[in-house]
């Protein structure tokens, strides 16, 4: 069994409830933070522990929160990210539905270190049963001293609100979050000013996502320097990774980031194998905006070595061999999935979330679909392939936000490792309405465990 | 039907105001429009937004920018229960079309319909977080998860139980 820092007590009964927490050490790094620490020893000690951002784009939690401006007189914020909408991606979810207190324990701590005392959780609105959870906790912890006014008797006054989103992807970019928190269009803003200067009502604000919020309390528990100790090189800690797709066990699993990909797939531990004995074909490590690597650069980097999961092995090969951790969310696909559907299924999924303000983004996420929905359809030619190739292009980089970066990524890996899948496709129309063409294009035999 | 907020969903609303600082009311526009959905029959006709933006004291403009961004706001009448079927890649992997053929099928009504009893709305989605428990939608404020078409079946039965019964 690898370490558990976050999901170690999920089984727990009654774990929910403030009473059973507490009892199980819960709230200590509240005690620990507001009574023997201060806000500069408290981002000490997340830059130690070399903590890097959950969300999606792995950025030093500890570095970010040193860039909140400090004027005089103005309040400053802390925003949790529970928009969670990347495909692929459920594990917030399952934080906040079995250890909501986890999540409120790290967001005291981190509205301590921040000087935040009007704290927001910005959750999806599909999660419509999750805000109850919250606000009952949030009530529990008042109670308890833990939130409201002078919690502990340390002065510090700190309340926690929940909000509903409506359903936007979009909103989980962290300033179209900041947008739909001012009750606007989730319209992502021009960067500078960056949120740490100008967030929420143009004041200091910090966005974090769930799960890098819910680290916090291990972090301050153990320190920073025990923290680090847990992974490999800057991939330190756990990490929640959400596995969905054609395997035995789909669900969340903790790991700690030295365990190979080979491992997490066909352990019994973790995702049980491949569901119904089937073949890997191919896998999206990341959620659906990482790239697409096929079962043999999945298992193996480009150079022949083990890949693991984690950051750097991932991503190991840039874009040509490699993908990304991402925000974790894993997606399987089995012998019989089509590559080109599943693109299509995502690039539907870019165009429907796309906010409209830049043109590359608007137009060329609805050209991919088109043009992939014809391709789908047997009515594809090989130029259309070659389009595809050259609008995705056209999108990445000249974008307001990452969406667009986001659209253009899969369509490419696609057809970066598949680009045989299209054309079969397109030379045969008849017949790729009725079979798949299963794994034919490996040119190696596909590596499978024994 | 009058679009006003009777005694309790009023307290609702002000609770949802106090949550944001003096002057900085139209942050609540998101959770009252939930409200505001919830409280008149699912959806959001011109009156309920102008209604919404005369609460907030904002213009209507404001609200109907709001309201047509967001995919959870009904701008026209659905069904006693909508059916929002995912069917982005990881549930489509894990068989959503199956289900979403097999929904058309027993309600006999495409996409965007609400078949002649007023009961049922299918309304195809984008992910909602439940990758890893496909093929599923969501009901309301719920999610029904590891859908087949016997549990399609048993969903339907018990739904129409619960509407005969009011
Ligand atoms: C289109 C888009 C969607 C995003 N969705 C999410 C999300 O659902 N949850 C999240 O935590 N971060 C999301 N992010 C990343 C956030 O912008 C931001 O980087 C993150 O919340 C920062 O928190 P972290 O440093 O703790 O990861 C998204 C980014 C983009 C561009
Ligand atoms: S890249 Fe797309 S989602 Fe992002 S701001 Fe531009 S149009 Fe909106
Ligand atoms: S893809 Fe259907 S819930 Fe995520």
């Amino acid at each position: 069994m690898g370490v558990k820092l976050l999901l170690e007590k999920a089984n727990v009964p009654g774990i929910r409830s403030f009473e059973v927490y507490r009892r199980e050490g819960g709230y200590r790094s509240v005690e620990k933070a507001l009574k023997e620490m201060n806000p500069e020893s408290i981002v000490e000690e997340v830059k130690k522990s070399g903590l890097r951002g959950r969300g999606g784009a792995g950025f030093p939690t500890g570095m970010k929160w040193s860039f909140i401006a400090k004027p005089e007189g103005v309040p400053r914020h802390l925003v949790c990210n529970a928009d969670e909408s990347e495909p692929g991606t459920f594990k917030d979810r399952y934080l906040m539905e079995f250890l909501p207190h986890l999540l409120l324990e790290g967001l005291i701590v981190s509205s301590f270190a921040l000087g935040s005392s009007d704290t927001y959780i910005y959750i999806r609105g599909e999660y419509a049963w999750i805000p109850d959870i919250l606000e009952e906790a949030i009530e529990e912890a008042k109670a308890a001293g833990f939130l409201g006014k002078n919690i502990l008797g340390t002065g510090f006054d700190c309340n926690i609100h929940v909000q509903r989103g409506a359903g936007a992807y979009i909103c989980g970019e962290e300033t179209a979050l900041i947008e739909s928190l001012e009750g606007k269009r989730g319209n992502p803003r021009i960067k500078p000013p960056f949120p740490a200067i100008q967030g929420l009502w143009m004041r200091p604000t910090v966005v974090n996502n769930v799960e890098t919020l819910a680290a916090i309390v291990p972090i301050i528990n153990m320190g920073g320097d025990e923290y680090a100790k847990i992974g490999v090189g800057r991939s330190t800690g756990t990490k929640l990774i959400s596995a969905c797709g054609n395997i035995n066990k789909p669900g969340v699993y903790e790991i700690d980031m030295t365990i190979s990909v080979e491992e997490f797939i066909y352990s019994d531990e973790y995702c049980g194998g491949m569901k119904g004995g089937k073949q890997l074909k191919a896998c999206i490590p990341g959620g659906s905006s990482v790239p697409i690597l096929p079962a043999n650069l999945l298992l193996k980097t480009a150079k022949g070595e083990t890949r693991y999961m984690n950051y750097e092995s991932l991503s190991d090969g840039g874009f040509a061999t490699g993908s990304m951790l991402g925000s974790g969310g894993f997606i399987v696909l089995d012998e019989d999935q089509c590559i080109v559907k599943n693109t299509l299924t995502l690039a539907r999924f870019y165009r429907h979330e796309s906010c409209g303000q830049c043109s590359p983004c608007r137009e060329g996420t609805g050209w991919m679909e088109k043009i992939l929905y014809k391709i789908e359809h047997g009515k594809g030619s090989i130029s259309d392939i070659d389009l595809l190739w050259d609008i995705q292009r056209k999108i990445e980089g000249n974008t307001i936000c990452p969406l667009g970066d986001a659209a253009a990524w899969p369509v490419a890996a696609a057809i970066r490792h598949f680009r045989d899948e299209f054309e079969w496709h397109v030379n045969n129309p008849e017949l790729s309405q009725t079979s798949n063409f299963g794994l034919q294009h490996y040119a190696d035999p596909i590596h499978v465990p024994a | 039907m009058a679009y006003i907020f009777n005694d309790t969903q009023m307290a609702e609303f002000k609770r949802l105001v106090s949550r944001y600082p003096e002057g900085k009311q139209k942050s609540a526009l998101l959770p009252v429009l939930h409200l505001a959905q919830e409280s008149f029959d699912g959806w959001l006709p011109t009156e309920a937004l102008d209604y919404v933006a005369s609460l907030l004291q904002i213009e209507p403009i404001e609200v109907y920018e709001v309201a047509t961004f967001y995919s959870m706001y009904n701008l026209k009448p659905v069904g006693k229960y909508v059916f929002e079927v995912c069917q982005t890649g990881p549930c489509m992997i894990s068989g959503s079309d199956t289900i979403i053929d097999y929904i058309k099928q027993v309600l006999s009504i495409q996409p965007g319909e609400t078949t002649k009893d007023g009961l049922f709305t299918l309304k195809l989605v984008e992910c909602l977080g439940a990758c890893g428990y496909a093929p599923m939608m969501q009901v309301g404020k719920i999610f029904r998860e590891h859908l087949t078409k016997e549990k399609v079946d048993a969903i339907i039965a018990e739904y129409r139980q619960t509407a005969n019964n009011n």
